[in-house]
């Protein structure tokens, strides 16, 4: 008996080592990152000049201002923007697989999306820069904008919101349902009053996750939104994200140039941290949202 | 079996670590090895002539990297690169340092091809970079929106620009920024009203491919908006780095200048 009792433990033994290896890497890359980002920032840190990303004007770093809040708006304004077109068609596209769509127009339907959520993000750029640019152009110029950022990062992060409110839905206990059902509820008013509501909070994390993508994309939002900076003041204006700027500047860059590129990859972490706290905020509490 | 999952990871890990560190463990010193870095106008050029110097010198290993003409000029400084690669002169700031011109570019303004603009005037071309000028029928064209293409900070192209015209980066008003010539010449031919500056070597290789633009080059015959393609080094060059760089510069590689369409030094007049 013991024969067979020991391997079994030293199994999980040597599992539960490996795993923490694995996880104590990952932590340890985490902190890399962190301590590298602002070892490469100090020269634009220490000693509170880093008021000047706030403070100046604009963003000429060869001119030493290196102002980063029209960025930061820029960041959020083009985020914002794509969340609030992606939500309502992702979950009414979860809505619609998950409760409506017969079997052989859901399933093809959900296939699409997640063929969606792989295509690279420098494709949708490149679609972006021939074909988007050119139509908004002919209505306002200059064509890449806020607007074209806006609509390319929708395309990207919709299957990312469709994806998790359907897995969100459909992981509802059957009895939910059942009950609803015999309380003759109409399906909408199952869905909008029973169903969505006991789904929000994998809902809701879906869309952080969205919006965590969001804020990260570079390519495709580099290759669209025109990188001119600026406060967004209006749909038609290019804006410059802080990726696609660091992507932009970083091969380019010395000295303080270079140092503010990396301040400026410590304040989309920091923004991103935020959203990931909330997110986690919102997820813990009871497991199961419908209570 | 997890045991050797473990020694696995530990393996992954002090790979990436060497890598870190930059040592990879692959590159053991049995070749001569020479390291390149830096603009990545004269990275395709270099690369095509160390692909000519390694067949005629075997045990030669050359290694280009991109990253612009800043890296080149720090790298070669900071000894990373054997050369370093530049597409502009070295500034006052670099004087201790070796430079060795292998070659010219230009820098021409692309419009769109639909743009019916023949030609523009250097203070045309300033007051439409400044936003003075915002509309084509100002300089004879379409009653169209000028859309301005400048470059992102730090190119050496968007410095001798700014040089050229007389202006600081910030007395630019444009509408578009963008980073690399490709970027460039997609948003001109992808705007009718759009006006940008790109190097005369890539702009000609894609209107030679169809692409919907045209050049306009830039300066007068006597003043020809140029910059020259230098090879950077910390130390009088020897041995195999002399012999590419007077490899780089001899006749023999006139042709692959030529493909790429910038100027030779045996043609200087142009």
């Amino acid at each position: 008996m013991n024969k067979f009792a020991t391997p079994t433990k030293g199994i999980d033994w040597w599992l539960s080592i490996g795993l923490s290896w694995l996880m104590g890497v990952a932590v340890l890359l985490l902190l890399l990152i962190v301590v590298f980002l602002t070892y490469e920032a100090w020269p634009v840190l220490h000693g509170g000049s880093w008021v000047q990303f706030f403070n100046d004007e604009g963003w000429f770093p060869l001119e030493n201002k290196l102002g980063l809040l029209p960025m930061l708006w820029a960041t959020l304004a083009v985020s914002f923007g794509a969340l609030v077109l992606a939500f309502p068609l992702g979950l009414g596209s979860a809505i619609f697989i998950e409760y409506y769509a017969p079997v052989f127009v859901g399933k093809p339907f959900s296939s699409v999306v997640t063929l969606l959520a792989g295509i690279p993000s420098v494709v949708f750029g490149l679609w972006g820069l021939t074909e988007l640019v050119p139509l908004i152009n002919s209505i306002h110029p200059p064509g890449a904008s806020l607007l074209a950022a806006i609509l390319v990062l929708t395309l990207m992060i919709l299957p990312t919101i469709t994806l998790t409110s359907r897995s969100a839905l459909s992981s509802l206990p059957s009895h939910l349902l059942q009950s609803s059902a015999a309380l003759a509820l109409s399906k909408k008013s199952m869905i909008i009053g029973v169903l969505v509501p006991s789904a929000l909070r994998g809902i809701i994390g879906g869309v952080l996750l969205a919006l965590v993508r969001a804020l990260g994309e570079t390519m495709a939002v580099l290759m669209v939104a025109g990188n001119v900076v600026q406060t967004p003041t209006g749909l038609f204006e290019p804006v410059r994200v802080l990726t696609a700027n660091i992507a932009l500047e970083m091969a380019y860059a010395t000295d303080n140039h270079r140092a503010a590129l990396f301040a400026s990859g410590i304040l989309l972490m920091i923004l991103v941290f935020c959203v990931a706290w909330i997110a986690s905020r919102l997820s813990s509490g009871e497991v199961n949202g419908y209570d | 079996m997890f045991a050797k999952v473990g020694v696995g990871v530990g393996v992954i890990v002090t790979t990436f670590l060497m890598m870190l560190s930059g040592q990879s463990p692959l590159h053991a010193k049995e070749n001569t090895k020479l390291v390149l870095t830096g603009s990545s106008t004269v990275a395709p050029l270099a690369l095509e002539m160390a692909k000519r110097f390694e067949k005629t010198h075997p045990g030669v290993r050359i290694d280009v990297q991109t990253g612009g003409s800043s890296r080149g000029v720090a790298d070669a400084r900071a000894g990373r690169a054997d050369i370093g690669m530049a597409s502009r002169s070295l500034k006052q700031s670099e004087s201790d340092l070796f430079s060795y011109t292998i070659a010219f570019d230009g820098i021409t303004i692309i419009l769109n091809k639909k743009n019916p603009i023949k030609t523009l005037s250097k203070n045309q071309i300033r007051d439409i970079y400044t936003g003075k000028i915002k509309n084509w029928n100002q300089v004879g064209g379409r009653d169209s929106r000028i859309t301005v293409v400048n470059k992102a900070e730090g190119r050496s192209t968007l410095e001798l620009f700014l040089q050229y015209l007389d202006l600081k980066n910030s007395d630019i008003k444009a509408s578009v920024i963008i980073g690399d010539n490709q970027q460039g010449i997609k948003t001109v031919s992808g705007n009718p009203g759009s006006i940008g500056y790109v190097s005369v070597g890539a702009a000609e290789f894609e209107a030679d491919y169809g692409t919907a633009i045209k050049l306009l080059p830039m300066g007068s015959v006597d003043a020809p908006l140029s910059r020259p393609l230098n090879f950077i080094t910390k130390q009088k060059p020897h041995g195999i780095i002399k012999q590419f760089i007077l490899f780089a510069q001899s006749t023999v590689v006139n042709d692959l200048i030529e493909e790429q369409y910038f100027v030779s030094l045996a043609e200087p007049s142009k």
